[in-house]
C-alpha cells in the first residue's frame, strides 16, 4: 500500500497549485448530509451516556451537540498536532520524516478500550503518511469493542488540490463543512514537505482506494461504505 | 465578562510570575503566569490575552483568552475564547466555546454543580453555549443556546 500511496503523493505535490477545486472562504460553510452521521447517530442518541473521541479541528458545535446528548466529549486535533517541528527526524535515508513514536507519545493518550466512538473525518488523507498506520493503530487500542469509527475519505475525482474541511454536526445526520485555515500562533509549521497548501491550509496528501481503506482498518471488526455526490467516500467502521 | 467587570477583579500582571497555591475568595484576573493551583470556590477567574497559566483550576466561573495548561472544573460556567489555548479536562455545568479556541482535553458536563446559582445569560459574541443535558431543552427556549453562522 506505502508505494501506492507514494505514487498518488508525488502526484500530488508536483501539481499546479492553482488547479482543482478552489476552497469556500473559511468564514462560509456548507451544508452536508452525511449518511455515516445518520447510521452513528442510532448509538448517540440512544440514550446511554458514550464517551466521544473528535479528533479534528476544535468545533464548538460538535462539542455543543454531543455534550447536549449527555455524552463525554474529547477533542483532540491531531493533524494540527502533526505539524509539530519537534516532531521532524531524520530515517536511515537521511530523509526527513516525522517521529511517529513521539508523536503517540504526546497525543492519543488514553486508557485501553476508553470510547464508544471516534470521530475521525478527512484525518487520514491529511495527515503525513508516516503517521496514518500508527494512529489507526492507536484507535483500536481506545476504542472500546462493539464501539464506531466515523471517517471520510476522497475520491481519485476529488484532485490533489481538494481542501480540507472541518466538520460541525448540526443534525443527526448533518454536517457544515468550514475550510482549515492555519491556526495564527498556535501552529508551528509544516510538519513536512507537502504537508501544508500554498492556501495557508493542508493539503491532500493521497487517496485512498477501497481496498487500501480496507486494509487500513483490517483489525476491526467490520467496515460500511456510503458513497456520496461529492466525491467523499464515508466510512463506518466498527471495533 | 467585560472590561468594565474586570476592572473589579484582583489582578495579576502580565509581568508577575507566580509559583505555588493561589487561592481566594475574591474574584482574580490573570495576565501573567500562575504554575502551581487555583482555588477559588464560589468566585470566577478570568484568565486574559497574555496569560499563562500551569495550574489546575476550581473556581465558579472560569473564562479563558490565554493559555491554560490543567484541569478546569468551573461549578457553574466556563467560557473559552477564540484566543484561547487549553489543553485539559474541564468539567463544568455550562461551558461557552467561541470559534477558534484551541482545546485539547474532555468536556465533562455535570448536571448538577456545587454549588446553587442562577442561570447565566449567554454573551452575545459568544458563538455556541453548552449546558446540562437535562435543562437543554428548556434553555434553548429561553435563548441559552447560541450557535453563529460562520
Amino acid at each position: 500500500m506505502a508505494s501506492v500511496t507514494h505514487s498518488f503523493m508525488k502526484l500530488f505535490r508536483t501539481s499546479s497549485p492553482d488547479s482543482g477545486t478552489k476552497p469556500v472562504p473559511a468564514a462560509s460553510r456548507l451544508a452536508r448530509r452525511s449518511s455515516g452521521l445518520a447510521e452513528l447517530s442510532r448509538l448517540l442518541k440512544s440514550g446511554d451516556p458514550l464517551c466521544v473521541l473528535d479528533v479534528g479541528y476544535t468545533s464548538a458545535a460538535n462539542i455543543r451537540y454531543l455534550t447536549e446528548l449527555g455524552h463525554k466529549t474529547y477533542s483532540e486535533d491531531l493533524l494540527d498536532a502533526s505539524t509539530d517541528p519537534a516532531l521532524l527526524t531524520q530515517n536511515e535515508q537521511g530523509q526527513r520524516v516525522l517521529d511517529s513514536k513521539r508523536f503517540l507519545a504526546d497525543n492519543l493518550v488514553y486508557p485501553a478500550a476508553q470510547f464508544d466512538i471516534v470521530l475521525c473525518w478527512n484525518l487520514a488523507d491529511y495527515m503525513d503518511e508516516s503517521l496514518v498506520k500508527p494512529v489507526v493503530g492507536r484507535f483500536w487500542s481506545v476504542i472500546k469493542p462493539g464501539g464506531m469509527l466515523l471517517a471520510f475519505f476522497h475520491t481519485r475525482e476529488a484532485g490533489p488540490d481538494a481542501p480540507c474541511y472541518r466538520y460541525h454536526i448540526v443534525g443527526s445526520d448533518s454536517l457544515e463543512m468550514q475550510h482549515i485555515e492555519a491556526r495564527k500562533g498556535l501552529r508551528k509549521g509544516p510538519g513536512g514537505p507537502g504537508h501544508a497548501a500554498p492556501t495557508g491550509g493542508f493539503r491532500l496528501q493521497r487517496v485512498f482506494n477501497n481496498r487500501h481503506i480496507e486494509t487500513l482498518f483490517r483489525d476491526f471488526t467490520s467496515i460500511k461504505f456510503f458513497l456520496t455526490r461529492d466525491n467523499i467516500r464515508e466510512v463506518l467502521v466498527v471495533r | 465578562m467585560d472590561t468594565a467587570r474586570t476592572s473589579e477583579f484582583a489582578h495579576i500582571g502580565k509581568s508577575v510570575i507566580i509559583k505555588g497555591e493561589l487561592s481566594g475568595s475574591e474574584d482574580l484576573y490573570v495576565d501573567g503566569v500562575v504554575e502551581g493551583t487555583i482555588e477559588l470556590h464560589g468566585n470566577s477567574l478570568v484568565v486574559g490575552p497574555n496569560g499563562q497559566v500551569r495550574a489546575n483550576i476550581n473556581a465558579k466561573g472560569v473564562v479563558v483568552q490565554g493559555k491554560v495548561e490543567g484541569n478546569i472544573r468551573a461549578s457553574e460556567r466556563a467560557e473559552l475564547h477564540k484566543t484561547a489555548v487549553i489543553t485539559g479536562d474541564i468539567v463544568t455545568r455550562r461551558i461557552a466555546i467561541e470559534e477558534g479556541a484551541y482545546f485539547k482535553g474532555k468536556v465533562d458536563i455535570q448536571k448538577e454543580a456545587a454549588t446553587v446559582a442562577p442561570p447565566v445569560v449567554a454573551k452575545p459574541e459568544l458563538k455556541v453555549e453548552a449546558k446540562a443535558p437535562a435543562a437543554a431543552a428548556s434553555a434553548a427556549g429561553a435563548g441559552m443556546i447560541k450557535n453563529s453562522g460562520n
